[in-house]
């Protein structure tokens, strides 16, 4: 399903990062092509956040090179990433609770006319927006913080759109979300990839990730544990390589009460 | 949908041709969650939109124009020279001077820290001026940019200390308070203090009066046509953009009512000496503040840095610019403070800068309605404190009432003030509005 091209959009070649004594990363690769949905997925602690930071440029990494369609880049400032096309969709959201729905959709890039701030337009375009993404708001004039969690969730990924990025990362978009509003992040992110956005996709919930990726990529304890293809590998097997091992907590778990995994 | 939304503005060059029309489109009938409480388009809705405001606890400037009211109330009611033209006018042309400091406060309070060295700075930017001028005969348009610009690079001093160092503002802003307060008395020397000449430039920003009596009524008429036709243009502007617009009704009250408020002012300036050149410059850096608050991408950064520094960082904020400019703007507002207190005393003094006018000027921000904890506020808050405090102070004085108990007041309406901050706060974290 996915149009692969030869050229990946991202290549990272051997990222290392250190935080004083723990090696939070070291040598990853990791590839993403234009189309496709890259699950990264982890335990907690296996550096998942951290290598989405490195990309986005809040924690440049030490060493390795990050190359952008073939051409290696410095991404050392949130800014570099927004100027090649990254677009970040962090777990903690980052909005502005005390600006209004508008305000924060186009925080960092706001629309001018004649130097000021054009609200007009602005607004125009932000309802365009949250229609196109059939996103419900009460208005998009109330501050933030009068949001529900899977609202301000879907404020925020609406908020990556408008910088038309080729790569989107989302971190855990859908842990917070009820039933619904999972199933409509999920249409998003599939809509994304028949854009021809490359997006990555971090998550815990093994549901998410066989539904719409298309490759899994595995962190563990900082390193690269294994790349699938998710139409072709079991969640078994992906889970093993989470845990680092065939025999573990989960599995037993699974062999004693005889469940098929969730 | 990206492509959709942006194709209007002229597309976007990274997007590589991937613009096909977006089939969700169509599906999506309503944007509006419809367990929400909408605001209805008319007068009507402007007012329950409004109670709902209060209720969920966002007050705006309504705590401070209560307390105005009351406060002239009471004075009027123990002595009928309180509302008199000479001591109106009198009150506009002294809350000049502190409420300058106070537009710098509010900035820095936007940002969610604090400011302590403004007092000093301004003093120093007194004494800069004073002893440029009087001792050494610089020009006097040379001296006072030298008093700004000297205030605005302390400020960026103080910034930089807190936005690249990363040492708290309260504790930079502290030494500035004892350093700058050290450099205005080594400036000043063993002179002490130094007169400014009376037909001086400085002197005239606090003692000319236009005393024609259009001056008044026609800048009266300038705010209120100005107030009416941006507000008209925006409406119109909006209407024609699809988007929710304020009803006729609703700009045609407001109007009115700052109609009121401005056309009584020149009044009873009108009655005295006429329209004091020390309130128009106050108001004019208002007006020009407010709207870079407001309406410029600058003023948009600041109050994001207020609600939540790693969002607005992430937004790809230069934190440390804005942190820094904000700061020099302080020391520059400290800057144009010191010399209008300078032009009203008549000379820079040992004294400059010191005693509570520090306090005052973070007080009448807060008192205004700007928030302790960043990100909420407006900078008219720094004139309606101000008319707060100083309405005190001269009430007091004209009764005949010591400084001590002077103090005392002024502090419990600093502490009300601030109380109504936090619970409004508290109320509007339930309410969901805050």
């Amino acid at each position: 399903m996915a149009i692969v091209p030869n050229e990946p959009v991202l290549a990272l070649r051997g990222i290392s990062k250190r935080f004083g004594a723990v090696q939070a990363l070291s040598d990853i690769h990791l590839e993403v092509h234009a189309g496709e949905v890259v699950a990264l997925v982890g335990d907690n602690g296996a550096g998942k956040s951290t290598l989405v930071k490195t990309i986005a440029g809040v924690g440049p990494a030490d060493e390795g090179v990050l190359a952008w369609q073939g051409r290696p880049v410095q991404i050392s400032r949130p800014h570099d990433a927004q100027e090649l096309g990254i677009a970040t969709v962090y777990q903690d959201l980052a909005l502005c609770d005390n600006i209004d729905v508008v305000g924060n959709l186009f925080l960092g890039r706001e629309i001018l006319r004649g130097g000021v701030l054009d609200e007009v337009e602005m607004e125009r375009r932000a309802r365009e927006l949250l229609q196109t993404l059939s996103i419900r708001i009460p208005s998009v004039r109330i501050p933030i913080a009068s949001l529900s969690g899977g609202q301000r969730q879907t404020v925020a990924i609406a908020r990556s759109m408008l910088g038309e990025p080729k790569l989107v990362i989302l971190d855990e978009p859908t842990a917070a979300l009820g039933v619904e509003q999972t199933a409509q992040v999920l249409d998003l992110v599939e809509r994304l990839r028949e854009r021809g956005l490359a997006v990555i996709l971090i998550s815990h919930n093994m549901a998410d990730v066989k539904a719409v990726a298309d490759r899994v990529a595995v962190l563990r304890l900082g390193r690269n544990n294994g790349t699938f293809e998710v139409r072709s590998t079991s969640q078994e097997e992906i889970i093993s390589a989470i845990t680092g091992a065939t025999d573990n907590a989960v599995t037993r778990r699974k062999a004693r009460s005889g469940e098929v995994a969730k | 949908m990206t492509t959709n939304v942006h194709r209007k503005n002229g597309g976007n060059k990274r997007n590589g041709g991937a613009a096909d029309p977006n089939p969700v489109a169509k599906d999506a009938v309503t944007v509006v969650d419809p367990r929400l409480l909408v605001r209805q388009e008319g007068f009507k809705g402007y007012l329950t939109e409004f109670s709902r405001k209060m209720r969920s606890g966002d007050l705006g400037a309504v705590p401070v124009i209560v307390g105005i009211a009351i406060i002239w109330a009471v004075f009027q009611w123990k002595d009928s020279a309180f509302l008199s033209p000479k001591n109106l006018s009198d009150l506009s042309v002294l809350i000049g001077g502190t409420g300058m400091i106070s537009v710098g406060i509010v900035f820095v309070l936007l940002l969610g820290e604090i400011d302590l060295s403004v007092g000093s700075v301004s003093g120093l930017a007194a004494a800069t001026l004073a002893v440029l001028n009087v001792n050494h005969g610089v020009p006097e348009g040379i001296a006072v940019a030298a008093a700004l610009g000297a205030g605005a690079a302390l400020g960026a001093i103080h910034g930089f200390f807190f936005a690249k160092i990363g040492v708290p503002a309260f504790v930079v802003t502290l030494a500035g308070l004892l350093a700058w307060n050290g450099l205005m008395l080594q400036v000043l020397g063993t002179t002490g203090t130094i007169g400014i000449d009376d037909d001086s430039f400085v002197r005239t920003l606090t003692d000319h009066y236009f005393t024609d009596l259009a001056a008044a009524y026609g800048a009266a008429t300038v705010a209120v046509v100005g107030f009416f036709l941006a507000q008209f243009a925006d409406t119109r502007r909006r209407k024609a953009a699809g988007v929710p617009s304020r009803p006729l009704s609703e700009i045609v009250v407001r109007t009115v009512v700052i109609a009121a408020i401005v056309f009584t002012a020149a009044w009873r300036l009108n009655e005295y000496k006429g329209l004091p050149l020390g309130l128009v410059i106050f108001v004019v850096v208002l007006v020009v503040l407010d709207f870079v608050v407001r309406r410029t991408a600058y003023g948009r950064k600041v109050i994001a840095l207020g609600g939540s520094v790693e969002a607005a960082r992430r937004a790809g904020i230069n934190v440390a610019a804005i942190r820094v400019s904000v700061f020099a703007l302080a020391g520059l507002m400290a800057a144009c403070g010191g010399l209008m207190i300078a032009s009203r005393v008549g000379s820079a003094s040992q004294q400059a800068g010191t005693g509570n006018l520090l306090m005052e000027a973070i007080a009448a921000a807060v008192i205004g309605g700007t928030s302790l904890f960043g990100g909420r506020g407006s900078v008219w808050s720094a004139m309606l404190g101000m008319l707060v405090i100083g309405s005190i102070s001269s009430g007091m004085s004209l009764l005949g009432v010591a400084n001590s108990v002077q103090y005392m007041i002024t502090g419990g309406v600093l502490l009300a003030a601030v109380v109504i901050d936090s619970v409004s706060r508290r109320t509007q974290r339930s309410a969901g509005r805050g």
